[in-house]
C-alpha cells in the first residue's frame, strides 16, 4: 500500500534506553523462556506487550503463551502460508512506473496486536467526538462562519488553505455529513496514551488490508485466535454500504445507486477499490463510464444509461471534474460539481474536506470541539507549533534540529523535514521555505512510538507501530472495532510507510 | 446490470485470448511442416504463415530461421498479434474488470502470462516451440473451462463468448479463403490442405466425419458449414447470434435490433450455404464473412458501448 495519506512517524532524538543501554539479560521474562524472545530487551518508548518491568500485559498473556510454545521454524512456516494467501488472492499494491504489470505483497506481520476492551472504548469515544466535531466545523466553514467570526479559528488561516473550495460555499449536503469516511492515524506517547497524528478526511485507504489480515490470521492461527474474544469486523462492507445509503439525495428514496469511483487499474490502491465495490455489492466505475446530462450524474451500461446516486469517490477533490477543477483531469468527469450543488447526487467524502486535515488547522482541533461541542477532546492533539505565528515561528527556527517541520497541504511524507536526522544544509534550505511561506509550514515535537513484538528474521523483535481505525459517518458514527495496524519493519526505523519498508498486522479488539 | 466499459473488456479478452490461441497452434503447425520441407522452402513457409495470419511478413523474411520467427510471433511485443502482445492485453483487460470475473479466472490468465514471460526468459522455447505452443493453447482452454465453471452464465459471460467467436469465425474464414486461392498455386502440396485441419484442431474431428480421405471441397465444407464442430465459422456464427440474442433480452432491448440481425444474416448465409456454390467464388464468399464479422463488433460497439448518448437519456 502506497497511500497518498500515509504519514512516518518519529521518533525522540537519541533517545535513552533503561540504564542508558538496551536492557537485554539472558532471560528477562523468567528461566524458560523460549529463545524467540531473546534479546527483545526494553526501551523507553511504550511496549504494547511488556509493562516497564518487563511483565507481560494481562490481555497479552495468551498471546505470549502461544509465542513461547512456538518455535522459529514453526512461526517461519506459518508467515510463508500467510504470504502465499496474499499473492494467490491478489492482495497486493501495483509498484509504479513497472510496465511488466508487477504486484508486490504488503509485508505482514503475523504477530497480532491486541487492544484492551476498556481502551477501546476510549478511543471509540474520543473519535466519535472528533468526526462529530469535524463535520459541524465544515458545515459551519461552507455556510455562516461563526467559528470565525468569534476568532477561534483565524479566518486567514481557512481562506489560505490549499484544500478550501469556495466552490462548496453554500451548497447544502446532505445530512450534513462531509466527511463519511475518515483513517484516523493514532500513535502512542512514551505514556502510551493514543494521541492523534493525523485526520486523513480526503480518501484513506488501507482498510482492505485491514479486512485482508484478520482473514489470514484467522487462516493461519485459529487456535491462538480462539483463545481470544476478537471482536469481529468483517461487517465493514455493509457498514460502509449503509453509510453511503444514508448519504443518498431524497430523490433516490428507495434503493439509490451507489458506485465506487476508482482512478483505475494504475492507480496504487485499486486493489482496494475492486475489493470495496465486491463487497459492497456496487459497480466500480472510472471516470469514463460516467456523464453528466441535465446535472444528473449517469454511468453508461450495456441497457442505457443509468441515474447513479451516490459516490464513493477515491479520486481527489483536484481531479473530480475538469471543468470546475484541474481541466487536465482525465479521472473525473465534467459537470459534477454542478450535479452535486444541485442536489442530485452525493459524494462521499463531499469536496472541500481537506480543508480539516490541512495540518495548520489540525492545531485547532482541541478549540474546534470545545467550541461546537461543549467538551473537553477526549483524545489529545501532538503538540503542533504553527510557523505563522511570530513567537512559534521564532521558537522553531532555534530548534529546527529537535523537531519535525511538516509542509500544511502535503502527505505521504513529503514537505518534511526530520529535525534529528537532518543535515545544517537542510536545516538552511527548510529555514529559507518557512521565511518565505510560513503559512505553509508546522513544527511538531519528534515523537516515540511505541513497540510491538513482530516476528522477523525467525525472532521475536520490537518494532513500532501505528494504528488506523475507519471511522464511518452515515445516519451516526460506526467504527468496527479494529484498526490497520501498520509496522515499521526495518530495525529502529520509525516510518511505517509500505514504500519504506513499512508493513501491517491484524488489530485484535477484545470483547469485554 | 454491466457497466459498458465492463462490457467491453469482457469481450476483448476473450477475443485476445482466442487469437493468441490461433497463432500458438498456426506457428506450431507451420514449424512442424517446414520440418518436412525441400531446401530453401523456408521463405515459403514463412511467408505462408504470416499471410494465414493476416500479417505484413518483415521483409527479411527470407533469412529467418525457425528461432527468430518464434520470437518474433511469441514474444515480440512490437507485434500486437505476437502471443504474448494478445495474452498481455487480455490480461490487462481482466485487471481492468477484476471485480466482474471469479478470482479463479483471474488467477487462471495471470499463470498464463506468467508462463510465457518465463519463456521469454529462459529462451528454451526458441529451441523446442511445440512445448510452449502446446501451453499457451492449454491456458486458454484452461481460462474457458474455468470461466464455463465459475462465473454466472449472465450478461457478462454472453460477452466473452461474443468475442470469442467472432474473432474465431473471422481467423477461421481467412484461413480456408487462403488455402482454397492458393490451392493449386504452385509449392502447395496436399499436404497443405492437412496442415490446415491442424491450423483449425480439426484433423481428428474431419476424420471423424469423412475418413481420413483429404478433399480440399470437404475440408472446406467441413470447416465453413459443419454444424457440429466448434471450431467451423458456422457453429461460431451460432453462437455469437444466441449469445446476442440473450444480450439483447437482458438489456431489455426488443427482439430484432441491429446487432441480432447482422448475427441472423450471417448465421443463415452459412446455415444455407452450399459447398459447391461457395466453391464457384469463394474468395468473394469468405470475404463477405469477414466483412461481416467486422460489421457486427462494430454494431455491437455501437449498441452496447459507445452509443450515442441522445439516444439513451430518460425521456
Amino acid at each position: 500500500m502506497s497511500t497518498s495519506d500515509d504519514q512516518p512517524a518519529l521518533k525522540r532524538p537519541d533517545q535513552p534506553t533503561l540504564n542508558g543501554s538496551a536492557y537485554s539479560p539472558a532471560s528477562p521474562y523468567g528461566a524458560d523462556s523460549n529463545d524467540l524472545f531473546d534479546g527483545y530487551g526494553r526501551h523507553l518508548a511504550y511496549d504494547e506487550m511488556f509493562d516497564r518491568g518487563g511483565e507481560v500485559r494481562a490481555h497479552c498473556a495468551a498471546l505470549f503463551d502461544e509465542l513461547r510454545r512456538a518455535s522459529s521454524d514453526e512461526l517461519g512456516e506459518l508467515q510463508l502460508e500467510a504470504d502465499k494467501a496474499f499473492l494467490t488472492q491478489g492482495i497486493t499494491f501495483t509498484v509504479y512506473g513497472d510496465e511488466q504489470g508487477t504486484e508486490r505483497i504488503f509485508p505482514f506481520d503475523l504477530v497480532p496486536r491486541v487492544i484492551a476492551a476498556a481502551e477501546w472504548q476510549t478511543l471509540e469515544r474520543g473519535l466519535t467526538q472528533r468526526l462529530t466535531a469535524i463535520n459541524l466545523f465544515l458545515k459551519d466553514i461552507y455556510h455562516e462562519g461563526r467559528i470565525l467570526a468569534e476568532g477561534v479559528v483565524p479566518r486567514e488561516l481557512v481562506q489560505s488553505c490549499r484544500h478550501f473550495r469556495r466552490e462548496m460555499r453554500g451548497v447544502p449536503v446532505h445530512g450534513d455529513i462531509y466527511v463519511s469516511v475518515a483513517g484516523t492515524d493514532l500513535v502512542r506517547g512514551e505514556d502510551g496514551r493514543f494521541v492523534v497524528l493525523e485526520d486523513n478526511l480526503r480518501v484513506p485507504s488501507g482498510v482492505s488490508y485491514m479486512l485482508a489480515n484478520r482473514e489470514v490470521t484467522k487462516r493461519v492461527m485459529p487456535a491462538l485466535f480462539d483463545r481470544y474474544h476478537v471482536r469481529p469486523i468483517a461487517q465493514y462492507g455493509q457498514l460502509l454500504l449503509a453509510t453511503l445509503r444514508a448519504l443518498a439525495p431524497p430523490r433516490a428514496a428507495g434503493e439509490p445507486t451507489i458506485v465506487v469511483l476508482t482512478p483505475g487499474v494504475g492507480n496504487s490502491a485499486y486493489f482496494e477499490h475492486a475489493f470495496l465495490a465486491r463487497e459492497m455489492g456496487v459497480a466500480l466505475v472510472e471516470g469514463r463510464d460516467l456523464l453528466v446530462h441535465d446535472n444528473t450524474v449517469y454511468m453508461r451500461s450495456t441497457a442505457g444509461l443509468r441515474r447513479v446516486d451516490v459516490i464513493y469517490r477515491r479520486v481527489d477533490d483536484d481531479f473530480l471534474d475538469p471543468l470546475a477543477f484541474r481541466a487536465d483531469s482525465h479521472l473525473g468527469v465534467g459537470g459534477l460539481l454542478n450535479a452535486y450543488r444541485a442536489g442530485n447526487v452525493s459524494i462521499a467524502n463531499a469536496i472541500g474536506t481537506g480543508l480539516a486535515d490541512d495540518k495548520a488547522v489540525y492545531a485547532f482541533i482541541p478549540a474546534i470541539i470545545r467550541f461546537y461541542l461543549s467538551e473537553e477532546p477526549i483524545l489529545s492533539n501532538v503538540e503542533t507549533y504553527l510557523l505563522a505565528n511570530p513567537s512559534d515561528r521564532k521558537y522553531v527556527l532555534e530548534h529546527l534540529d529537535e523537531l519535525v517541520v511538516k509542509a500544511v497541504g502535503e502527505s505521504g511524507g513529503y514537505g518534511m523535514l526530520i529535525g534529528p536526522h537532518s543535515t545544517a544544509e537542510e536545516r538552511l534550505d527548510f529555514r529559507d521555505k518557512i521565511l518565505a511561506d510560513p503559512r505553509n509550514f508546522i513544527a511538531q515535537p519528534t515523537l516515540a512510538l511505541s513497540h510491538s513484538p513482530c516476528f522477523v528474521d525467525g525472532r521475536v523483535e520490537p518494532r513500532h507501530v501505528d494504528l488506523r481505525p475507519y471511522v464511518l459517518f452515515g445516519t451516526s458514527v460506526s467504527i468496527v472495532p479494529g484498526g490497520l495496524t501498520r509496522v515499521a519493519l526495518r530495525k529502529g526505523s520509525l516510518v511505517v510507510n509500505s514504500s519504506q519498508g513499512g508493513g501491517s498486522k491484524d488489530t485484535w479488539v477484545l470483547e469485554e | 446490470m454491466l457497466l459498458s466499459r465492463v462490457a467491453d473488456s469482457l469481450y476483448w479478452i476473450s477475443r485476445y485470448l482466442e487469437r493468441a490461441e490461433h497463432t500458438a497452434r498456426l506457428l506450431d503447425v507451420r514449424l512442424d511442416l517446414g520440418l518436412d520441407r525441400r531446401r530453401g522452402d523456408d521463405a515459403w513457409h514463412f511467408e505462408r504463415l504470416y499471410a494465414a495470419l493476416r500479417l505484413q511478413p518483415p521483409a527479411d523474411v527470407a533469412e529467418l530461421g525457425p528461432a527468430s520467427l518464434v520470437d518474433a510471433l511469441m514474444f515480440d511485443t512490437a507485434n500486437r498479434d505476437s502471443v504474448l502482445s494478445c495474452v498481455t492485453l487480455a490480461r490487462e483487460n481482466a485487471r481492468q474488470v477484476r471485480e466482474e470475473i471469479s478470482s479463479d479466472m483471474w488467477e487462471q490468465i495471470n499463470a498464463l502470462f506468467l508462463r510465457i514471460k518465463q519463456a521469454q526468459r529462459e529462451r528454451t522455447a526458441l529451441a523446442r516451440p511445440h512445448y510452449l505452443s502446446r501451453a499457451v493453447i492449454e491456458g486458454v482452454h484452461l481460462f474457458e473451462g474455468v470461466t464455463d465453471a465459475t462465473m454466472g452464465h449472465g450478461e457478462g459471460w454472453q460477452f466473452l463468448q461474443v468475442g470469442r467467436f467472432i474473432e474465431r469465425a473471422g481467423t477461421t474464414a481467412a484461413l480456408v479463403d487462403l488455402h482454397v486461392t492458393t490451392g493449386a498455386a504452385a509449392g502447395a502440396s496436399p499436404i497443405e490442405w492437412l496442415g490446415l485441419l491442424r491450423s483449425c484442431a480439426a484433423l481428428e474431428a474431419y476424420c471423424r466425419c469423412y475418413t481420413a480421405d483429404l478433399r480440399p471441397r470437404r475440408i472446406v465444407e467441413f470447416l465453413l458449414l459443419n454444424v457440429e464442430f466448434p471450431r467451423s465459422v458456422r457453429f461460431a456464427a451460432a453462437r455469437v447470434g444466441s449469445s446476442l440474442r440473450t444480450i439483447a433480452q437482458l438489456t431489455g432491448r426488443g427482439a430484432g435490433g441491429r446487432t441480432e440481425r447482422l448475427a441472423g444474416r450471417l448465421h443463415a448465409s452459412l446455415d444455407y450455404g452450399q459447398v459447391d456454390e461457395i466453391l464457384d467464388d469463394s474468395h468473394a464468399y469468405l470475404e463477405g464473412i469477414t466483412r461481416h464479422a467486422a460489421q457486427i463488433h462494430a454494431a455491437v460497439f455501437q449498441s452496447y458501448v459507445m452509443y450515442p448518448i441522445e439516444s439513451a437519456l430518460p425521456a
